[in-house]
This record gives C-alpha cells, sequence and structure tokens, in this order.
C-alpha cells in the first residue's frame, strides 16, 4: 500500500498539473484560443493551427520539446546545432529549419509553383505598386523605434508584417529578432487572414465611388516563353542587385520556372503539395514553440499586435495613393483599387480588390488586374526584407 | 547599433523604400524589353508566313473550312479549364448577368490556384 502511495506521490509531482505557473497555464489558454480561431473562425488554418498547437506544446510543464535557452546560447556562439540536436527536444531538431531558413525558403519554392506570374508580365506597371505598399514596412519599422522603443533589428523585424508575407516575415525575425518570432508569425498570418476587414474600409476611404467604377481594359496575352524566362531574369537580377534576399527569391523563382518550363510537371506537383505541406507542418509547429510563456507573456508582445495592424493599413495605404496616382496619369484607365493588392497576401488581397470593385459596379472584373500587383508585392516584400537583413544582420 | 538614432532610421527606411522601387522599376523595364523582342520577332514571323503562303509550292488542296454555326463570335482561350467547367461557368456568368449568352463575349477562361 505504502508502495503504491509513493509511487502515486512521485507520479503527482513530476505531474504537470502540480508544476504548472500561471503563465504557463495562461499560454494554454491562448494556444486554445489560436486554435478556436484556426479551425472554427478559419483564420489562416493551415499555419494558423499548427502554431497554435506549437503554443500548446512548448508551455506543458516538463515535455521539454523546446529549450529557448539552448537557441540563446547557440546565438551566443557556446552551444553548437550538434549539441542542440543531442541534448534538445523534438520541436529543437525541428527548429534548426527555421534557423537556418531553409523552411521558409522551400514554402516559397512551393508559392513560386503555384504562382502565375502572367498578370504581372502583362501589365508590368503593376510593381510599381508592389513597390508601393512596402511603404508599410518602413512605416511600421520607425514607429516601433520612435515610438514603442524597439532595438533597430527588432523594429525591422516588427516593420515586416506590413509585407503580408508569412514566410518572408519568418525568415526575417529568425535571423534578427528570433525571441520574438512567435509574436510576429502570429500576428503577420491573423492580419492577413483579416485582410477582408482590415482593407475595405481604408479602401473605401481613399478613393471616390466614379475611381472604384472604373473598368479596366483586357490583359494582352503573355507568350510561353516570357513566362519561362521572367524566373530566370528576375533571379538573376534581383539578387545581383540584393545578393542577401537570394534564398527566398531564388526558391520563388525556381519553383515557378518548374511550373512554367512544362517539362518539370512531377517537380512543380512535390514543390506546391507534398513539399510544401511538409514544411508547413514543421514550420508551423516549430515556430508556434517558440511562444514560451516567459517570453511571449510582455507587454512587448501587444505592441507587436498593435504594430502589425499598422503595418498592414500603411502598407495599404501606400498601394492605394499610387494607384489614385497612376489613375490620374493614365486619365482614369487605371481602378486605384488594385493598388491595395500589392501588399502580398496572394490571392486574399486580389480578392479584396475584386470584391470593392464589383460592390461600387457590378459588371467590374478587377481580380486578373489586382493579381499582378499582388504578386509583384511578394517579390517587393522579399527585396525590403533582404534590404533589412544587410543592414540590420551584420 | 548600439548608437542607432531615429534621424538614422528614416534615412535607412528611405533607403530601403527607394531600394524596392529600385528594384522593381529595373523588372519593370526588363520585362517591356523582353516584351517588344517578343513582339518584333512574332511581326517577323506574320510578315514571313503570307510570303511562304504564296510561294508555289504551297499547292496543296486546302480542306473545305467547316461551317459555324450561326451566332457564332469568337474563341474562348481556356487555361487549366476543362470545356465542361467553362460551358458551365459561361452560363453561370450569363444566368447572373440576366444576359443571352450570345450577346456575350469571353475571351479566356483561367483557373485561379488557392495559395498559402
Amino acid at each position: 500500500m505504502q508502495h503504491i502511495l509513493e509511487t502515486l506521490g512521485r507520479l503527482g509531482s513530476t505531474s504537470g498539473f502540480t508544476t504548472m505557473t500561471w503563465q504557463q497555464a495562461l499560454m494554454i489558454v491562448i494556444a486554445c484560443v489560436l486554435l478556436y480561431l484556426g479551425l472554427v473562425k478559419k483564420f489562416e488554418p493551415l499555419l494558423l493551427v499548427g502554431i497554435a498547437f506549437g503554443a500548446l506544446l512548448t508551455n506543458l510543464p516538463g515535455s521539454n520539446m523546446y529549450h529557448p535557452e539552448m537557441w540563446d546560447a547557440y546565438i551566443a556562439g557556446t552551444m553548437g546545432v550538434g549539441q542542440i540536436i543531442h541534448e534538445g527536444g523534438l520541436l529543437d531538431i525541428l527548429y534548426i529549419g527555421v534557423k537556418s531558413g531553409l523552411y521558409p525558403s522551400l514554402i516559397f519554392m512551393g508559392v513560386g509553383a503555384m504562382t502565375d506570374f502572367g498578370p504581372l508580365i502583362a501589365n508590368p506597371k503593376s510593381l510599381l505598386l508592389g513597390a508601393a505598399a512596402q511603404f508599410g514596412i518602413f512605416a511600421a519599422f520607425l514607429m516601433a523605434l520612435g515610438i514603442f522603443g524597439f532595438e533597430p533589428n527588432v523594429a525591422a523585424s516588427i516593420g515586416i508584417i506590413g509585407g503580408a508575407d508569412g514566410p518572408t516575415a519568418i525568415w526575417l525575425t529568425s535571423k534578427l529578432a528570433p525571441n520574438y518570432l512567435a509574436p510576429i508569425a502570429i500576428a503577420a498570418y491573423s492580419y492577413m487572414a483579416l485582410i477582408p476587414l482590415i482593407q475595405p474600409p481604408v479602401m473605401r476611404l481613399l478613393t471616390t465611388k466614379e475611381e472604384r467604377e472604373i473598368k479596366m481594359e483586357q490583359l494582352r496575352p503573355v507568350s510561353k516563353t516570357q513566362k519561362v524566362l521572367f524566373p530566370i531574369i528576375v533571379t538573376i537580377f534581383v539578387c545581383l542587385l540584393l545578393p542577401s534576399v537570394a534564398p527566398l527569391l531564388g526558391c520563388l523563382m525556381l519553383g515557378n520556372l518548374f511550373k512554367e518550363c512544362g517539362l518539370t510537371d512531377r517537380l512543380s506537383d512535390t514543390a506546391q503539395n507534398a513539399l510544401m505541406n511538409i514544411v508547413t507542418i514543421f514550420l508551423s509547429t516549430s515556430v508556434g514553440a517558440t511562444a514560451v510563456a516567459e517570453r511571449f507573456l510582455a507587454p512587448r508582445t501587444l505592441f507587436i499586435i498593435i504594430l502589425g495592424l499598422i503595418a498592414f493599413e500603411f502598407a495599404t495605404i501606400g498601394g492605394l495613393l499610387l494607384g489614385k496616382l497612376m489613375c490620374k496619369l493614365s486619365g482614369g484607365k487605371i481602378n486605384p483599387l488594385i493598388g491595395s493588392a500589392g501588399v502580398s497576401a496572394v490571392p486574399m488581397a486580389a480578392r479584396v480588390s475584386q470584391l470593392e470593385g464589383a460592390r461600387a459596379n457590378p459588371s467590374n472584373f478587377l481580380l486578373m488586374h489586382a493579381m499582378g500587383p499582388n504578386v509583384a508585392g511578394v517579390i517587393g516584400s522579399a527585396v525590403a526584407a533582404g534590404f533589412l537583413l544587410a543592414v540590420f544582420g551584420g | 547599433m548600439t548608437n542607432y538614432n531615429f534621424g538614422q532610421a528614416l534615412l535607412d527606411s528611405l533607403v530601403g523604400l527607394l531600394v524596392v522601387f529600385f528594384a522593381l522599376v529595373l523588372l519593370m523595364c526588363i520585362i517591356k524589353i523582353m516584351t517588344a523582342v517578343g513582339d518584333s520577332r512574332e511581326k517577323k514571323r506574320a510578315a514571313a508566313a503570307p510570303a511562304a503562303e504564296a510561294a508555289p509550292v504551297a499547292a496543296a488542296p486546302a480542306a473545305p473550312a467547316a461551317k459555324l454555326a450561326p451566332g457564332v463570335a469568337g474563341e474562348v482561350k481556356l487555361y487549366d479549364t476543362d470545356p465542361r467547367t467553362a460551358a458551365m461557368l459561361m452560363a453561370i456568368v450569363a444566368d447572373e448577368l440576366k444576359t443571352p449568352i450570345n450577346e456575350l463575349r469571353f475571351i479566356s477562361i483561367r483557373e485561379i490556384k488557392e495559395e498559402a
């Protein structure tokens, strides 16, 4: 009898129920709220469910799946990856792919294999709208630094939320501010899911009904040769201009080349399905694992969430204002609503432009026109991330 | 980055935005050049085609052109879309717009794939 009691006592003393801190309990509640948002409200469920479950696993006392102190030692140079593999938990091992930039780059390869750059090639001016929408990144960076007092490298990582591109945000943050990876990834993916709520009020505020009603001309057809040459040319020129962006942009364009060349259908299929799905599981759970209670529960997390929203709004404003200017200069041939699609978030932002255009004029079809700035935004945010890494990564 | 101040940040932001614009404007120029080269090649090919047709070698009897059905107004280009789906989509659009299908002009139908 005494032996049974001793065994039960030992079990009780090592049980998570007795060793749990209030911070861990709160994190478990937060993880459950995120699971609710992903599963019930369908906020980017493919990513958010994994992130939330990773946050849940890492905050279960005694689970020993992720050790932030090991990664601090790795950054300080006192611990190597080999030692982390040997002594770390499951999520530590998966996190190596985030730290090395492997997962975001592979996700970009899948995104490239799914992206049709045809609307962008048909209307190259859309690249300007994709560039203007990166205004949100730099506006949020300045606010994070000047108003909220974040360090420059952290402010740069917060700013990249405005790029509305999850893999880019994770890639840059894992290099510049790994301790803030969880809140930045959660903010980026949550706001991407909320684009249909975030953008329309700003779009209506900054455009007149007449502008929203503008019908755009049919896009010209794009030849297969142009579509095959595009990823090769972009890789050569942009990576020569900004070498730090090569892993992200190179993978994006490689995936696109698989799709467009017509000779590597199997590779294209793997990149956009099997590989993408496997990497998404690894990426989301290991990013979620960084939401450790003692680091996540801080006023700074709240500031990041606020700044993320500001970044998205300024990105939308940047794209819309240039859209309005292009509308004026073209004599009313360009609907400024396509400017807001420059914030990446493919294809959600383009759909919002289509919906707002159709709301003003039911026979207005802006979707293909908005896809140009939308995919230009992906390239633009990658270039902005490369710039920030070049400036703050040293 | 210990002495990094707001003025420097403002300057870096300006440079950053300019770099993004420069990279994308560069791409825009390259696409325009690529398109111009493609178009000129296409024009040359088109100009060469009538000459080849006019040559006496092209004496093979041409197959009689199939007679078009009444109301035919061009061809729809289908990208990643099967004809059955295209037919359904055109019918749905006509129904939604409350317009007879022979009064609508479909130029192309393309499947937009979901992306992460």
